[in-house]
């Protein structure tokens, strides 16, 4: 308890109040009073360019990897064979780090011709993109990969909780001659709720939090990160660059306290939404 | 008639399931076989058009390459060191801390459990910066301590734990107590072999967000000799990712990747259960 008391608790108090400060790490802290976050909302553009980029990010990740994720639980929950052997496949990237997978993109997107999703689109008459370069399609490059890495996990978390349905309510469905469709909706849907509730909740979180792919994907030691015209900045990426880059802790702590309010009021805003949507 | 249609029907439904699962699966793997293909490429073939999966002149120059540059021995033992004391650290001081929780009254104990859970809902990003000064302030940047110590016992394991041990009958602690024993050995006795699986799952989960770890390491070392093996990756993605260098790169993933993919088939079981157990992730 101490242990965590340590550096758990007191760090995050800690970071509270040097939010209204000025620091960086080597002179004592400046009190501030509000200054940090008045910069940050009504100044600092770059903080808005990452937020609009982190939230477009996790509009477009979550509800297309969770929907892909479903799709394939649902696949999976039928009765195939080798069925251990392609939840083993798709749970992969759940268990390499996220650094190791976007190096490994980095190489799939790259942007001359030796670039294997370059080379692929071309052969179906698609013009190569120079994904990691132009301001359009770094982010997109980054999606794209994100919801790769994160369906197995979902896939995983929805078909335990497709497991959990009793199989009476299908059963009873059958009889009453619903088809296959219509039995998705009125009860796999409904029943699979808690579980849907909690993944989407856990994926937002999640995204919101975007980082390392980005760090390893537009920038490396040393240099910026968040890509051309920081396309692909997120509101992480910021708070390193100004937090352990730049040292301005103050500000960076601020930053890590918006970031905390936003992804709280997001989660509770998704509860009610998601609990509204689905009462019946 | 009606019943054949019936047939097609769900063969065609068959079909399309192994259609999408086998598509699904090969999205997957392709990444990960293009990075061992690629790392096994000679200088001359990386950057071949059409790019191809066949390697005419399979080499294993670029792991030399790698492995005359950087040390990665140094950073592979880093990364082992500071992911099995963290992973023991955890199964006993949240096991530990779990036991208390559920069985043991004390003052304020259900608050404090609720401000526990209450700090789970904090981004790490919060504790980033805090961290960082608590670290330079006891001088442990740059230290196997910046790696290990904050990480020894985490929320979520205290949870996990604490939800598992409430479920066993008191009953069992009193007849122990009965017999003569102690405290620490009802822990070790009774709660240890009973909490088993749970201790494998989150053995297996911390072991595992250890060794990929990336943002913590990058803020507190700074010294190349400290690196783990992501910190690794990174600095070699920034120096050498780009062009023909990339073998070594490639090469540098596949070994960083391809134990913990070994590691992870061998115990795939544990990985599900827990998932499907705990939501929790790696």
């Amino acid at each position: 308890m101490a242990l965590f008391s340590i550096f758990v608790f007191i760090p995050a108090i800690a970071s509270f109040f040097l939010s209204f400060t000025r620091y960086n790490a080597l002179s004592a802290p400046a009190w501030v009073g509000m200054g940090n976050y008045v910069q940050i909302f009504s100044k600092d553009p770059r903080f808005w360019k990452a937020l609009a980029n982190t939230a477009l990010y996790v509009m477009v990740v979550v509800p297309v990897g969770i929907s892909i994720s479903l799709l394939l639980a649902v696949a999976i929950d039928r009765k195939v064979r080798f069925k251990n052997f392609y939840k083993a496949v798709f749970f992969m990237p759940a268990a390499t780090s996220a650094v190791a997978v976007a190096v490994i993109w980095k190489w799939l997107f790259a942007g001359e011709k030796y670039g294997l999703i370059n080379y692929w689109l071309l052969k179906i008459g698609i013009a190569p993109v120079d994904w990691l370069m132009s301001p359009t399609w770094t982010l997109p490059a980054i999606m794209i990969m994100s919801i790769w890495a994160g369906l197995g996990y979902n896939m995983i978390l929805l078909l335990a909780g497709l497991q959990a349905i009793p199989q009476t309510y299908y059963e009873a469905a059958d009889i009453d001659g619903a088809g296959a469709w219509h039995k998705f909706w009125k009860i796999t849907l409904p029943l699979l709720r808690p579980t849907l509730i909690f993944a989407v909740i856990m994926s937002v979180i999640n995204s919101f939090q975007l980082f390392e792919q980005v760090y390893i994907m537009t920038g490396g030691a040393g240099e910026g990160v968040g890509g051309a015209l920081d396309s692909a900045l997120s509101l992480v990426a910021y708070l390193y660059e100004r937090g352990f880059q730049r040292f301005e802790m103050g500000y960076a702590s601020a930053i890590a306290y918006t970031l905390f309010g936003i992804i709280l009021i997001t989660t509770l805003a998704n509860m009610k939404v998601i609990r509204a949507k689905f009462e019946y | 008639m009606e019943i054949s249609a019936d047939k097609i029907r769900r063969q065609a439904v068959t079909f399309a399931v192994y259609a999408l699962l086998s598509i699904g699966a090969l999205a997957m793997a392709i990444p990960y076989i293009w990075m061992v293909v690629t790392s096994i490429k000679p200088i001359g073939e990386i950057q071949a058009y059409p790019p191809s999966f066949l390697v005419r002149h399979p080499t294993l120059q670029p792991y030399r390459q790698l492995f005359s540059l950087l040390p990665m021995a140094r950073y592979l033992l880093n990364s082992l060191l500071v992911a099995a004391i963290v992973t023991l650290a955890n199964v006993f001081f949240c096991s530990l801390a779990g036991y208390a929780f559920a069985k043991h009254k004390f003052f304020g104990r259900d608050k404090i459990f609720l401000l526990l859970l209450c700090t789970m809902m904090i981004p790490y990003q919060v504790n980033l910066i805090p961290g960082f000064i608590i670290m330079k302030t006891f001088g442990w940047l740059n230290t196997f301590f910046a790696l290990i110590i904050p990480n020894m016992a985490m929320a979520f394991g205290v949870f996990l734990c604490r939800q598992y041990i409430t479920s066993i009958p008191d009953d069992l602690l009193d007849a122990a107590r009965i017999d003569g024993c102690g405290e620490f050995a009802i822990y070790r006795l009774v709660i240890l072999p009973l909490i088993k699986p749970v201790l494998a799952v989150l053995a297996i989960f911390t072991f595992l967000s250890q060794w990929n770890s990336f943002v913590w390491p990058l803020v507190v070392i700074h010294t190349s000799a400290m690196r783990t093996v992501p910190l690794a990756l990174s600095v070699l993605n920034s120096q050498f990712g780009f062009g023909a260098d990339f073998a070594m790169v490639m090469a540098g993933t596949t070994v960083v990747t391809l134990p913990v993919l070994f590691v992870f088939i061998f115990f795939q079981k544990y990985f599900i259960k827990g998932i499907a157990l705990t939501g929790l992730k790696g």
